[in-house]
């Protein structure tokens, strides 16, 4: 069972824009002494609301295959063994495509006349730092890369290296390879749902991953209307527990857009999270709730 | 000389297919002995890098034209570097496209698009 002490939750929603950002932010910024970890290598925007004090800064980066045009004698094996089309045999000699490379190292252990090496090629860089308790991870890919996932790898090892405490880890958007590297290690999965019909769609897809997965998983029910909520019918409907509801919020959302964290400029909001956050460890770590 | 062009279906009248790495054939024409030969592309169904995969199944052939609608960046490059030349096709079916290559009315294309890679 989870610890609240060291408890890792990834928020994820499968659409963009649903409030994940908003919502893992806040709950890191609530919860005293945290890692929040942003995921979304590819448009990474969480730390512009804690605006941290950067402590470290490192590259990651991939090998690919590079080959020794001398040994090479034209077989054509590496080229037919990768399942990505990284190598394409262009004139008797095999061509790398880098951005197409998985670094799985199978061209290289194949080779027969032993022509390939692997070099070490920066595909993006990760940034620590702090604003107030908060540790913050961010990840950037550069542009025109294929995959973020060994971004992905590296962030969630930084952040586990931290002292012991609660790890929110901000997914990136949709149900593909990224999201999967994102909720891995994760103890629980927050689902963040927006009312609209393209938002449950695409929390669907989420909702069936996090299934495969065999991770246990929550709602919070963002931008909900005064009326009725379609997100809520199908949370119902699929025995989905939902752990709370953020009311479609004007203030909120002018907040946001300002970039600003709004635990830390609301007692209003303060309060909100902090009850967001408190359900939350109950729920994830089942805390026993008094008897009375 | 033996023209590529990427088909929607295994016939000379069906029309050119929008996406040559994810074609689900290829024409392979000789204008020289007027015979064609359909192939299945097995690079429709890679998940990525498809267009690398097309642009080596056609230098596999021999083939030293291709028409196409559009053709992306990394199988350009591989096409270019075999000297296999990318002409723009026009609306229309197969054989009105090697007709109208043949009669020069084709232009190379000079637009490679980057790739549509790990859309969410």
């Amino acid at each position: 069972m989870a610890d609240r002490r060291d408890m890792k939750v990834a928020v994820l929603s499968g659409k963009g824009g649903t409030g994940k950002t908003i919502v893992s932010v806040n709950l890191a910024a609530v919860a005293g002494t945290s890692v929040y970890i942003d995921c979304d290598v590819e448009e990474p925007n969480g730390h512009l609301f804690f605006k941290p004090v950067i402590s470290s800064v490192e590259e990651v980066a991939v090998k690919i295959p590079v080959i020794d045009a001398a040994k090479c004698n034209g077989c054509r094996r590496c080229v037919d063994f990768c399942k990505f089309n990284a190598l394409a045999l262009i004139k008797n000699r095999p061509r790398v495509f880098a951005k197409m490379c998985h670094s799985c190292g199978g061209c290289m252990l194949l080779c027969p006349q032993k022509a390939i090496s692997e070099q070490e090629r920066t595909i993006g860089v990760i940034q620590r730092g702090t604003a107030g308790n908060v540790t913050v991870c961010t990840g950037e890919l550069n542009i025109g890369e294929a995959t973020g996932i060994p971004i992905i790898k590296r962030l969630l090892q930084l952040g586990a290296a931290d002292v012991r405490c609660p790890v929110f880890i901000d997914c990136p958007p949709g149900s593909a390879c990224t999201v999967m590297e994102s909720i891995k290690d994760a103890d629980y999965c927050l689902l963040v749902v927006e009312p609209t019909l393209f938002g449950i769609h695409n929390f669907r897809m989420v909702y069936e991953l996090v299934r495969l997965f065999n991770k246990r998983c929550g709602v919070i029910l963002n931008k909900c209307p005064a009326g009725g909520n379609p997100a809520e019918d199908f949370c119902v409907e699929h025995g989905i527990t939902i752990l709370s509801r953020i009311p479609f919020d004007h203030e909120l959302g002018a907040l946001s857009s300002e970039a600003k964290t709004a635990v830390w400029e609301s007692e209003r909001y303060r309060r909100q999270f902090a009850l967001i956050y408190e359900t939350l460890i109950q729920e994830v770590c089942h805390e026993a709730v008094a008897y009375s | 000389m033996k023209i590529a062009i990427p088909l929607e279906q295994k016939d000379l009248n069906a029309s050119l297919c929008p996406s040559f790495g994810r074609a689900p054939y290829f024409l392979f024409y000789d204008s020289d002995t007027e015979e064609g030969e359909f192939v299945e592309n097995s690079a429709a169904t890679t998940p990525g890098g498809a267009g690398i995969r097309a642009a080596q199944i056609i230098t596999d052939y021999d083939a030293d034209i291709v028409l196409t609608p559009r053709c992306g960046e990394n199988a350009a490059e591989v096409l270019n570097k075999a000297d296999v030349a990318i002409y723009k096709s026009m609306s229309g079916t197969a054989r009105e496209n090697v007709t109208a290559f043949l009669a020069g009315e084709l232009a190379l294309l000079r637009d490679f698009h980057s790739g549509f890679h790990h859309g969410r």
